[in-house]
């Protein structure tokens, strides 16, 4: 049983680490060691306030402790420097340390160092996985042990992880910095995936007993709500922070009395979290002032508010739906959308309108293992009375979900088919 | 989790009708909602006006009876709230310290009770 001290010094970690961690990998330019110092200060903490008490300003004591260590730490370096400068290696080095400084003087637009970090942990020179795993350690303060328990995977994988995604960095010498004009709107693209990924895995997990994890979506909106206040100008930023928004606020609606998931249109729409759609559809307002085309997030976030906005399922707008749809097939075509546009065609236009979209995509192989794609195609089939065929799609459906709970519905409606077959 | 912070300013129990804070405790406190809203914990946030101007709809012997404020012998009278969304109670109670109060303010955490927190029956209750 940890102390009240141990406990405060846990909350006060989770509330300081990622501005910790972000100031002191500005001033050693390395994020692995800017943690590392980071957690010699919480080691510190540790071992003094149980006897000192939680300083008035503990966010303070931390960054002043982890400071000292790392400007002892950048003295050796430099002393170290002095030593190669007599081998000649002195020009050089200052050189290459010079030119990146400049350059951020000069042209960082936004000088602030968690939104650095962000970057930096969402670089694309790392896998998805590892942007991930960095992410929720260093901005959302999780532990290797909360990120290993959220995914499913032993902690020991997720450790390496961090560790190879902080070396990998250091060695491609990825700077401390917010990209430049250029490449910044494909690195922003990186970091909302990285955030949209940790709110699907809480929102529709991919694997196991449980069908969602709420504690992930949190994490993700969580994420989404720091950037948006760092990005004000980035609709898109917004966007996402609308969709998260919104589609957590259906998080418990989409929950069956045993843990079965509950879709869309047979949810108890009182049970929605109206705190939250209403965080969202401002969201949205905000994403929609800013001007120009609706990017993807905040497209998928305008279709999400047209469900939010009916109170109930028949009085949804299911043609504002479609153009919502058209139009974010235009912007990033992928198999998915088309999927998702085939359900809004069905609704609007018939089950006829949905097939024939869906019917395309029964040959894409993106979508060959795709549980949704047989769930969808059976659903219309069964709504046009074609029984058989909608039965083998949803079993088909079953058998390609991991997830157990989908599972179970999958089959109970493919049950449901055959009952009306015998009739 | 989510946790309800109950702001319990000392200056209520008195304030008169037309009581506004000081400017200065504003710009504070506004700032401490920046804080907040940066950490993408805020959820929510209101301020009441003084109990001055409330009414107490007080149920005894199951029946409602209404009063008018101020309600001369109230203590500890609620002044606003913020509803954020945190890990666990302790980082509740690490954002109420950061609260910038006056002497005698309390803020009292309370967390946001869930349908799921409950047992069966009272969940089929609230139509579950």
């Amino acid at each position: 049983m940890p102390s009240d001290t141990n406990r405060a010094i846990e909350a006060v970690w989770r509330i300081e680490s990622a501005k910790l961690i972000a100031g002191l990998a500005r001033m050693v330019g390395d994020i692995g060691l800017a943690e590392d110092l980071a957690q010699d200060a919480l080691v510190a903490a540790l071992e003094r306030w149980p006897e000192s008490g939680v300083p008035d300003n503990p966010g303070a004591w931390l960054m002043a402790t982890a400071k000292h260590r790392g400007i002892d730490l950048v003295r050796r370096r430099a002393m170290l420097e002095r030593k190669h400068a007599e081998l000649g290696y002195e020009l050089e080095a200052q050189q290459e340390a010079a030119v990146p400084d400049l350059d951020a003087a000069l042209d960082d637009d936004v000088g602030d160092d968690l939104l650095r970090l962000m970057f930096t942990a969402c670089h694309p020179v790392l896998s998805t996985e590892a942007r991930v795993a960095l992410t929720l350690r260093l901005l959302g303060g999780l532990t290797t042990a909360e990120i290993a328990r959220a995914f499913l995977v032993p902690e020991s994988t997720i450790g390496q992880r961090i560790v190879r995604a902080k070396r990998t960095l250091a060695e491609v010498r990825v700077p401390f910095e917010v990209p430049r004009a250029a490449d910044r709107a494909a690195r922003l693209a990186s970091v909302l995936e990285v955030i949209y990924l940790v709110f699907n895995e809480g929102y529709a997990a991919t694997a196991g007993d449980d069908w969602i994890r709420p504690e992930l979506c949190e994490d993700a909106l969580r994420l989404g709500r720091i950037l948006a206040e760092l990005l004000p100008q980035e609709a898109e930023v917004h966007g996402l922070v609308a969709l998260m928004e919104i589609q957590a606020s259906r998080l418990k609606a989409r929950l069956g009395p045993s843990g079965e998931p509950v879709l869309l249109l047979d949810q108890d729409r009182a049970r929605w979290d109206h705190l939250l759609v209403t965080r969202g559809l401002a969201a949205l307002a905000r994403a929609e002032e800013l001007g120009g085309t609706l990017g993807p997030y905040a497209l998928q976030a305008a279709i999400a508010a047209c469900h939010a906005h009916a109170r109930a399922p028949e009085e949804t707008d299911w043609t504002r739906i479609t153009a919502l749809y058209d139009a974010l097939a235009q912007l990033s075509p992928s198999p998915v959308v088309e999927l998702n546009r085939a359900v809004a065609y069905g609704m609007a236009f018939g089950p006829s309108a949905g097939l024939e979209i869906v019917d395309v995509l029964t040959s894409e192989p993106r979508l060959a293992t795709y549980h949704l794609l047989p769930s969808v195609r059976g659903d219309l089939l069964a709504k046009l009375g074609r029984w058989d065929e909608a039965r083998t799609e949803l079993e088909r459906a079953a058998s390609l979900t991991r997830n157990a709970r989908e599972r179970a519905l999958l089959l109970e409606r493919a049950r449901a088919c055959a009952v009306h077959r015998t009739d | 989790m989510r946790f309800m912070m109950l702001v319990i300013p000392k200056v209520y129990e008195n304030a008169p009708a037309d009581f506004v804070p000081p400017a200065d405790l504003v710009a504070k406190m506004t700032k401490y909602n920046q804080s907040l809203t940066k950490a993408g914990v805020l959820l929510g946030l209101d301020g009441l006006a003084p109990p001055a101007k409330a009414a107490r709809v007080q149920f005894t012997g199951g029946r409602p009876k209404v009063t008018d404020g101020p309600f001369t012998e109230a203590k500890e009278v609620v002044g606003g709230y913020w509803i954020i969304q945190v890990k666990s109670k302790d980082e509740a109670v690490e954002w109420a310290k950061r609260a910038p109060m006056l002497d005698g303010d309390i803020i009292e955490v309370r967390q946001v009770q869930e349908i799921s927190d409950f047992p069966p029956d009272v969940q089929k209750a609230a139509g579950r």
